[in-house]
């Protein structure tokens, strides 16, 4: 609570500060009879800033330290079975304390020595929020002061709040950065230390698949990620046979025959099908599509089960459609006019030119549309998830259940996380693969299709 | 006048070209109107699959926003009740001793028989039902409690007949919708032959009737009673993380586009961001689950299931979206602007802050909003960090344990009481996809209103 209003009280002298720097700013060009070199509210920012960066800087480093003093006061002074505490059981005595200093007490009966720690952590507490208070305030103003009396009216202002604000922009654009290197950091980490329990040659090449529960003693399970990756695999094929010569061909329509309304229609109805969640698509394949197949294979005599690579792999294929047509529709209506007018006025039909010219002079964009789209069907999770059946099996019949990458990075990491035992971890093991392998086909397809786009520009 | 050369190609000759077209052209227009027809096929598949997916969704999702309710007059006998006494908090007992005390009290109100108070109540339309005590299942197990916060909220209520909505077990729900079929044998039904007949009675009699069910909106998921069983907790999760991903998301988008396209030099660690920028955004989303697992919980020991970590996941997952985007909308602004705003003076940052900016602002939150819709809609990542958990209360705060809404989606179809969740799963989906369409609009509204073409 007193954090609260520590922070609006910073806040509200902040604002005085800038008040402050104005006006002082004023008062200073009007009594040296010279122009400023920045405008008054430059002057005012500049103070507010100097005013608030200390001062919010130490509260931040304090929400930091606090903990570590709080764990401190507690353990001192403790006899030695208590001294030894760590981990969780130390968190909980923390705890226990903490809320009978607070005055909020615990249902039992607190023991002497919790009592009396909790006696020092709240005379402890208090000091250190006065303290506390007392050392914000003080940078607030000594960083208020020291900047009130650096106005000049040859004072740079406007130079230095920009090159604040300058700061604050690369710091943020340097967030998509960090994630990046959070997600290669944590996942390699993670990933290393799963192989310290399992052979990576036995990961990669394994044709088992069958992790075990943690619980049931050590990790003696077999990891091989061959079954996956050929679930995957099959999934992606299944859903690119679908995607592929729908969307290319919805594209084709309506780039070159389409009546203009028709393409205003058409187009925003086909688009909608991108923007709803996969878990829809999830739900629709489990209780549409699913049985469908099923019963349609029936009356061909196929066994084809309700969960199947099929089924998963059919209405990715749906998902996919939208994402295909739209870009192999921009790269379509790039191709330009004169060629395809240079075709028809030699007299070949519309087909032709398009097969024939077009088609071919957009073939790279193409094919870097369909990469993306590649690297969009295997990294999917919840269509395959709800409707592909989970069963890590090799095998190449696509009317059976399989599992795919995606999927086993689910079951492995719903519920308790454990970070020590193989199980979990090789969720990560498979993360990483799943990245790597979307990263190359990504770094590919934007390659392809900006060359492609710096040759018609 | 005319050559006809050795390999049979007629130089020269008019007629025999036009021959040699002719042939051809109608094979050729065959094909021209064959491919013609795949693209309409293809047109037509893609339109298809949608009506086919949304018609589905519609037919199964809107029955569920009606449901079996019960109308009861109920009696609050205090003989059949026997509340005991509120404790109060003595001197010297601390807050978290008279806690304790409070939260026991609540057990015993709780363990009063208010099965009987709807049990004598059902018995008044059902004189002849026997056993009587049967009936009691016909009203969702949860219900129970709707009658204890009635007479927790106002203890004047006890000894007074009042007028009550009680929702009906799904179970009879299923039998009175028809989704299940009737014919079956007596084993393979959850209520009993009487029990059925009771239903059927009852529904004749209109104390059974289909009310709009609010409690879809007001409650919170449930195992006990799947008939109350409502979205509440789940929009509230979704609600707080969209909240991080507008707070954190979009400042820092917005601002790392202004950086990469109005200040920073072309240099290599400039061209790392971009490409590093493009690659993030076609990152599966599950990897951004993986990632949140790993850091934020492993650690930075943020809460498991909490909105926080949920919310800063698909901040992250968002982020490249919106760098994008919002860099599309700053390049659409001419430098003439620009140019005019440095002429007169203006500093590179009045310059972006004070021109380009503000007439960027409607590209900006178009993509915004997009970015964000798609972010309501994920689900894979937060199954990674332990949003798939049961919560069975409304997180209060983002640090609390929620779940949201596509993942209660997930739980829901998995719920074994198929005939009753496949509905209800459908009716959280269309809420989904109303927030979503919602969104989508409001964006194309103010794209529509703002858009300025230079």
């Amino acid at each position: 609570m007193s954090n609260y209003l520590l922070i609006g009280g910073l806040l509200i002298l902040m604002g005085v500060a800038y008040q402050y720097g104005a006006r002082r700013s004023r008062a200073v060009s009007k009594a040296s009879a010279k122009h400023l070199h920045s405008l008054p509210s430059h002057y005012g920012a500049m103070v507010a800033l100097a005013c608030g960066i200390p001062a919010f800087g130490f509260l931040i480093l304090w929400s930091f330290l606090q903990p570590i003093f709080v764990a401190w006061v507690v353990k001192s002074g403790a006899p030695p079975d208590i001294a030894a505490l760590s981990g969780p059981d130390l968190n909980q005595l923390i705890g226990r304390v903490t809320s009978i200093a607070s005055g909020y007490g615990v249902s039992d009966t607190a023991s002497a020595f919790e009592r009396e720690a909790a006696g020092r952590l709240s005379n402890f507490l208090n000091i250190v929020s006065l303290a506390k208070i007392v050392v914000a305030a003080c940078l607030a103003v000594g960083g208020l002061v020291f900047a009130l009396r650096r106005i000049t009216p040859q004072l740079r202002a406007r130079n230095e709040v920009e090159g604040v604000i300058r700061i604050v922009l690369i710091l943020c654009s340097t967030v998509a950065i960090l994630t990046t290197v959070g997600i290669v950091m944590s996942m390699f980490g993670e990933t290393i230390r799963f192989f310290s329990f399992v052979n990576p040659i036995d990961f990669f090449f394994g044709l088992n698949w069958n992790p075990r529960f943690s619980s049931t003693g050590g990790g003696s399970g077999d990891f091989g990620l061959i079954p996956l990756l050929a679930g995957t695999i099959m999934i992606t094929v299944i859903a690119m046979l679908v995607a592929v010569p729908v969307g290319l061909m919805i594209a084709i329509y309506l780039a070159e025959y389409a009546h203009p309304t028709v393409r205003t229609i058409a187009k925003p109805v086909i688009e909608l099908l991108a923007g709803i969640p996969t878990i829809v698509f999830g739900f629709f394949a489990l209780t549409a599509v699913g049985p469908f197949l099923s019963d349609f294979g029936a009356l061909f005599g196929l066994q084809i089960r309700a969960t199947s690579a099929l089924t998963a792999g059919v209405v990715m294929g749906m998902m996919i459609i939208p994402f295909i047509s739209s870009l192999s529709d921009d790269i379509i209506t790039q191709v330009p006019g004169a060629m395809r007018d240079g075709s028809l006025a030699l007299g070949s039909t519309r087909s032709e030119t398009i097969k024939k010219v077009i088609l071919p002079a957009a073939l790279p964009g193409i094919v870097g549309a369909f990469l993306l789209a590649v690297s969009r069907a295997i990294g999917e999770t919840m269509i395959v998830v709800m409707a592909a059946g989970n069963s890590p099996v090799l095998h190449a019949n696509p009317f059976e259940a399989v599992a795919t990458v995606t999927v086993s990075i689910v079951n492995q990491l719903t519920g308790d996380l454990d970070f020590a035992s193989p199980q979990s971890l090789v969720g990560f093991a498979l993360g990483l693969t799943l990245f790597v392998i979307t990263l190359g086909l990504n770094v590919v397809a934007l390659y392809i299709v900006r060359k492609y786009r710096e040759q018609y520009e | 006048m005319s050559d006809i050369t050795a390999d049979g190609l007629v130089t020269g000759s008019p007629t025999r070209i036009a021959d040699v077209v002719a042939k051809s052209l109608v094979k050729r227009r065959a094909k021209e109107k064959r491919f013609r027809m795949y693209g309409i096929a293809a047109v037509a598949i893609g339109i298809g699959f949608v009506l086919l997916m949304f018609g589905t969704i519609l037919n199964k999702g809107l029955p569920a926003f009606w449901q079996s309710t019960f109308r009861l007059d109920v009696t609050f006998d205090a003989a059949a009740l026997n509340l005991p006494t509120r404790p109060v908090r003595e001197e010297g007992q601390s807050m978290a001793a008279f806690q304790q005390t409070l939260y026991e009290w609540q057990n015993q109100v709780t363990m009063a028989n208010w099965n009987g108070l709807i049990q004598t109540s059902l018995q008044k339309y059902l004189p002849d039902a026997k056993p009587a005590s049967r009936l009691r299942a016909l009203v969702s197990s949860g219900e129970r409690f709707r009658l204890r916060d009635m007479v927790l909220a106002d203890p004047n209520l006890v000894g007074q007949t009042v007028t009550v909505d009680l929702l009906a077990d799904a179970n009879v729900d299923v039998w009175l919708k028809g989704n299940i079929d009737r014919d079956l044998a007596d084993n393979q039904y959850l209520l009993s032959p009487d029990q059925r007949a009771w239903s059927d009675q009852l529904y004749e009699q209109g104390v059974i009737r289909m009310a709009f069910a609010t409690s879809l909106f007001t409650n919170v998921d449930s195992r006990s009673s799947p008939a109350s069983a409502g979205l509440l907790g789940a929009m509230i999760g979704s609600l707080f993380m969209m909240l991080i991903v507008i707070l954190v998301a979009v400042p820092i988008g917005v601002l790392a586009a202004i950086y990469l396209e109005e200040f920073a030099p072309k240099n290599r660690l400039t061209d790392l961001i971009e490409v590093n920028i493009n690659n993030l955004a076609a990152v599966p989303s599950i990897v951004f689950g993986l990632l949140g697992a790993a850091v934020f919980i492993n650690w930075m020991k943020l809460p498991l299931s909490a909105p926080i970590v949920g919310g800063l996941v698909l901040t992250l997952m968002t982020l490249p979206t919106i760098i994008i985007a919002t860099r599309a909308a700053l390049k659409a602004v001419p430098p003439s602007i620009r140019q005019a705003a440095l002429g007169l003076g203006a500093s590179r940052s009045q310059s972006v802050f004070h021109h380009v900016l503000p007439l960027a602002r409607p590209g900006i939150l178009t993509a915004t909003i997009i970015g964000v819709a798609q972010a309501l809609g994920e689900t894979a990542p937060l199954l990674l960090i332990g949003m798939s958990a049961f919560v069975a209360n409304v997180a209060t705060t983002p640090f609390e344990q929620s779940t949201a809404l596509p993942v209660q989606i997930y739980l829901w179809q998995a719920n074994e009481a198929r005939n009753f969740f496949e509905a209800r799963t459908s009716a959280a989906i269309i809420l989904l996809l109303a927030m979503m369409m919602m969104l989508n609009a409001f964006a194309l509204v103010l794209r529509r209103r703002f858009e300025r073409r230079w």
